[in-house]
């Protein structure tokens, strides 16, 4: 998510191959270091939709489809 | 008489040019260092709605059915509260279930949901901190994905993050009861298409 812009792909690949998965961490590194928030849509057991923070690439679940980074939240007023 | 005023003119003239001219160069150039530096971006009316378009779509695309349907029809989304004893702060619902409204671009509404009282506000924004000079906020889609991401995810994170307030800061309660009132009939109407579409299958495929 990018402000005043929307869905924008930043990288995509598949973990299976190696070339790609490193592009992968060092495109999901950046976006962090760039303060943004990552998270994975998944689903519960139950078939429920939620999201999944995750910290690092190792938290991305190997199924993921898709990680999304926003903004980080910060107090408003 | 005529001949000296003239002469007293152009003399002046030439006095002042010599302190003119460097300034109004100077000014000029100025002026095309100016023009350089700012990029020309030309205005374009659609890009708002597009971004918003694609943020409704990433939208419906990551939220449950029902949420995506009630954030549709009546501009909010409620995410169940999962902390067993209520958000952070709100004084401790003793177990009761609660949940929170999440409208773009204003403060997430903690309530009980027995009862609808208002436990709290909380005040979260997603600044961009990504350019130096930040830039144009979230489309109103994405900013709610945003909210419902880290609600789901990591409630707690989210509201220890957000700066809490009483009920009635930024939201008016009574449009918040009010909202939660449109919810209540909006959930019965689902229910009773739900049970009508029902009870009508097997009719149809009988028939």
């Amino acid at each position: 998510m990018k402000p005043g812009h929307g869905e924008v792909l930043i990288a995509e690949g598949d973990v299976q191959s190696a070339e790609d998965e490193q592009r992968l961490v060092e495109e999901f590194r950046r976006q962090l270091e760039a303060g943004l928030w990552a998270a994975v849509p998944s689903r519960d057991p139950a078939g429920r939709r939620h999201a999944q923070m995750v910290r690092s690439f190792a938290d991305v679940p190997r199924d993921a489809d898709r990680v999304i980074f926003f903004p980080r939240a910060a107090g408003g007023r | 008489m005529l001949l000296a005023l003239v002469a007293t003119a152009l003399v002046a003239i030439a006095l002042l040019s010599e302190e003119l001219l460097p300034r109004a160069e100077e000014l000029f150039s100025r002026y095309r260092a100016r023009r350089r530096m700012a990029p020309v971006m030309p205005y374009d009316p659609g890009r708002e709605r597009r971004a918003e378009q694609r943020a409704r779509a990433l939208l419906r695309s990551c939220v449950n059915e029902e949420e995506w349907a009630m954030y549709r029809d009546l501009g909010f989304i409620r995410v169940w509260g999962t902390q067993a004893d209520g958000p952070d702060e709100a004084g401790g619902t003793r177990g009761a279930a609660y949940a929170y409204l999440i409208y773009p671009h204003r403060a997430i509404v903690a309530y009980l949901a027995q009862t609808h009282r208002l436990l709290n506000e909380y005040c979260v924004v997603f600044p961009d901190e990504t350019r130096p000079y930040g830039s144009a906020r979230l489309p109103d889609s994405d900013d709610v994905l945003a909210k419902w991401m880290a609600l789901t995810g990591d409630e707690h994170r989210l509201i220890s993050t957000a700066n809490m307030h009483l009920p009635g800061r930024q939201l008016d309660p009574a449009r918040v009861k009010r909202d939660l009132w449109r919810l209540a009939q909006w959930e019965r109407a689902r229910m009773r298409d739900a049970a009508r579409s029902e009870s009508h299958t097997p009719l149809d495929t009988a028939g």
